[in-house]
């Protein structure tokens, strides 16, 4: 293990970057979101969730996939993709690191994402330890460690420094680009750090919810349940809790005209949103509570039936801060989750 | 604080118990004690839940157009500001008037748990107001804040007075307050276009496209917006440029323009924290000059500067030439 004091990590970050892009959580217009490090920039790796997770570094919320130019009948397509080079994401919480596992498993199965493939063989992940948590975090609940993620690298951080610990080959390679900057030691605060941390999110409240219920025998017991109606009546159908949703991973594509011929993009979409399974014969989810029970059912019976039990849920608690109504999964797993919940 | 949310329960309770409402519109409790949800109350025993604190801060109005349409009458309480939002609601028929029945509430400004977050280290155990004092309890210690930093924007420069009310519960009267609610605007005002231009591109380029501004609008309640409508030629769920959000916002500032009452629910709901009133603010601010001051939601009936024409109207061309007084 290795350790820098925290006065350098600008040093840090400058080196990784003159060797390849860094993308990390950055303050801008008062927000902290994960941006290029750049010249300027103010670094905010000490804030605990930022607005977005990282997930757009593999999964942006545009991005364009293909041209088309007609000429005639003829149709050209266009592969506007481009060899992704090599890039460091620094300061991924645990939370945010287990969810990458999550839309693993959907974009890197059969038949591949090859957009979503090319980034993540692209990325070195450095993962930040947590040290203060929040009331509204509860990753506990889903297995995860907060206070060892891992990564390519793991990285703590306490008053005075940041310690280091490469756990692949990719990591030593980084580790290899920043070695002149660091020195070694840290095993014993590394450790201190997350038995405090541990006791502290032990007592946090949403810490031992329970999850038994969500299981795939009772999904129409679930699915046909009365409480749906009360939980999704303030749900004002917008997007903002899948868009800082860390699992959620549906998109629409769509084709954009030009001057030069035609765009195919693909964006962010969310099932709260009326026209988000519109189709030719109309739309199957007319409700605002249809919607609503679409997202907890997939994160918390669909996908774990389809993926080995594993939820597409980790405790962000970003819903639970940004749901304008404070509507959230939570109150979804106290209100169906099992009877420990009471 | 406590003394109101008794009188207000124990009306909802009369208010249901007799049946002259069949429903009462209100705040439960979350799962913290500062994360109300608006909710409906049909029950005696649902209002178990029931709650109204210094977090409830949500706009009731617009969940009326709703409501007002079921079975029975909708009782519900609103707060100064959310009775504009009803009163412009009804004059645009989208609330039925006679099916509700709103209890004015009182209101000393509504707190902004993320700032008072901001100002504080570990984890909030509890809050209480005294006078201007916000005295915060965090497993790190005790804090003592000023109460209008921590308050929601909204509240800030909030001078509104309850204009539509069955009956009222106010036991607490709100001083009289010298404050100016253009003065951010004016801030901007003042800048040059460069300057400008970059302030808001700076903030609306933080624009996840959630849309939780829109939705939560009570001037946006077209049944289709043309964002959403795939035959508009504008419908789009993300920003295909850096900077593409602009016309999101701007064509939606433009929309509510003389409708929005200021009640400030964009800027509350934002994820990424745009300060969006600003733009409706500042169209606020150009009506009251071009037009003469106007309020909108202040009345539920009469005409308003930009649905009317009169003959001394000013002209287009001096507004672009910039010869408007």
């Amino acid at each position: 293990m290795f350790k820098i004091a925290k006065e350098r990590l600008n040093e840090l970050y400058s080196k990784i970057a003159e060797n390849m892009p860094l993308f990390m959580p950055i303050k801008k217009a008062g927000q902290v979101n994960y941006g290029a490090y750049e010249a300027g920039v103010e670094t905010s790796v000490e804030t605990l969730k930022t607005v977005k997770s990282p997930k757009d570094l593999f999964f942006p919320q545009s991005e364009n996939m293909m041209k088309f130019k007609t000429e005639g009948k003829n149709i050209e397509v266009i592969d506007i993709r481009s060899e992704k080079d090599a890039f460091v994401l620094f300061g991924v919480r645990a939370c945010d690191y287990k969810a990458i596992d999550v839309l693993d498993k959907v974009f890197l199965a059969d038949p591949v994402d090859t957009y979503y493939q090319s980034r993540r063989e692209a990325s070195v992940i450095v993962t930040l330890a947590c040290s203060k948590v929040e009331e509204s975090c509860f990753c506990k609940v889903f297995g995860i460690d907060a206070t060892a993620p891992q990564g390519d690298v793991t990285t703590w951080m306490d008053e005075g420094y940041m310690y280091w610990q490469a756990n692949t080959e990719k990591g030593e390679n980084l580790t290899a680009i920043v070695k002149e900057l660091l020195d070694n030691g840290g095993e014993t605060e590394v450790k201190a750090q997350q038995e405090a941390t541990k006791a502290v999110i032990d007592e946090l409240p949403f810490s031992n919810l329970d999850l038994s219920k969500f299981k795939p025998e009772n999904l129409n017991e679930l699915f046909n349940a009365q409480e749906w109606e009360e939980m999704s009546e303030a749900c004002l159908g917008c997007g903002t809790c899948t868009f800082v949703c860390p699992t959620c991973q549906c998109f629409d594509v769509r084709d954009f005209k030009t001057n030069e011929g035609i765009i195919r993009y693909r964006c962010w979409d969310s099932c709260m949103y009326s026209d988000f399974t519109l189709m030719a014969h109309g739309n199957s989810r007319t409700t605002q509570m249809q919607r609503f029970r679409q997202r907890f059912m997939h994160k918390l019976v669909y996908y774990p039936s389809q993926n080995g039990g594993l939820y597409s849920c980790v405790g962000c608690g970003r819903c639970v801060n940004k749901c304008p109504q404070h509507l959230n999964i939570v109150k979804v797993i106290k209100t169906l989750g099992g009877k420990d919940n009471d | 604080m406590k003394d109101v949310e008794m009188k207000m329960l124990e009306r909802a309770k009369q208010l249901l118990e007799s049946g002259e409402v069949a429903r009462v519109i209100g705040w439960k409790k979350g799962e913290f004690f500062y994360d109300p949800t608006p909710a409906s109350f049909e029950t005696v025993d649902e209002l178990k839940d029931f709650v109204y604190d210094w977090f409830c801060g949500a706009n009731l109005s617009k969940y009326l157009i709703q409501m007002s349409k079921k079975e029975g009458k909708t009782a519900v309480f609103l707060k100064p500001c959310d009775t504009y939002s009803f009163n412009q609601l009804v004059k645009e028929h989208r609330i039925k008037r006679e099916n509700v029945y709103v209890i004015a509430v009182e209101c000393l400004a509504k707190l902004n748990i993320e700032a008072i977050k901001e100002k504080t280290d570990g984890i909030v155990k509890s809050v209480d107001v005294e006078d201007k004092d916000v005295k915060v309890v965090t497993t790190n210690g005790e804090y003592t804040l000023y109460k209008p930093e921590v308050v929601l924007s909204k509240c800030a420069v909030c001078n509104k007075t309850h204009q539509a009310k069955d009956e009222e519960i106010i036991l607490h009267e709100r001083p009289e307050r010298d404050v100016n609610r253009f003065e951010e605007v004016e801030k901007l005002e003042a800048m040059t276009e460069d300057e400008r231009f970059a302030f808001w591109k700076g903030q609306l380029s933080k624009c996840i496209r959630c849309n939780a501004c829109r939705n939560v609008c009570p001037a946006c309640s077209c049944v289709k917006c043309v964002f959403d409508n795939p035959h508009s030629g504008i419908a789009a769920k993300a920003n295909d440029s850096e900077f593409e959000e602009q016309l999101f916002h701007v064509i939606r500032a433009f929309h509510v323009a003389g409708r929005c009452t200021d009640c400030g629910e964009c800027s509350r709901v934002c994820p990424q924290h745009i300060p969006l009133h600003l733009l409706n603010r500042k169209f606020i601010k150009d009506i009251d000059g071009l037009y003469g001051e106007f309020q909108a939601g202040e009345t539920d009936e009469g005409k308003t500067p930009l649905t009317s024409y009169t003959e001394g109207d000013i002209e287009p061309k001096d507004v672009f030439n910039g010869e408007a007084k």
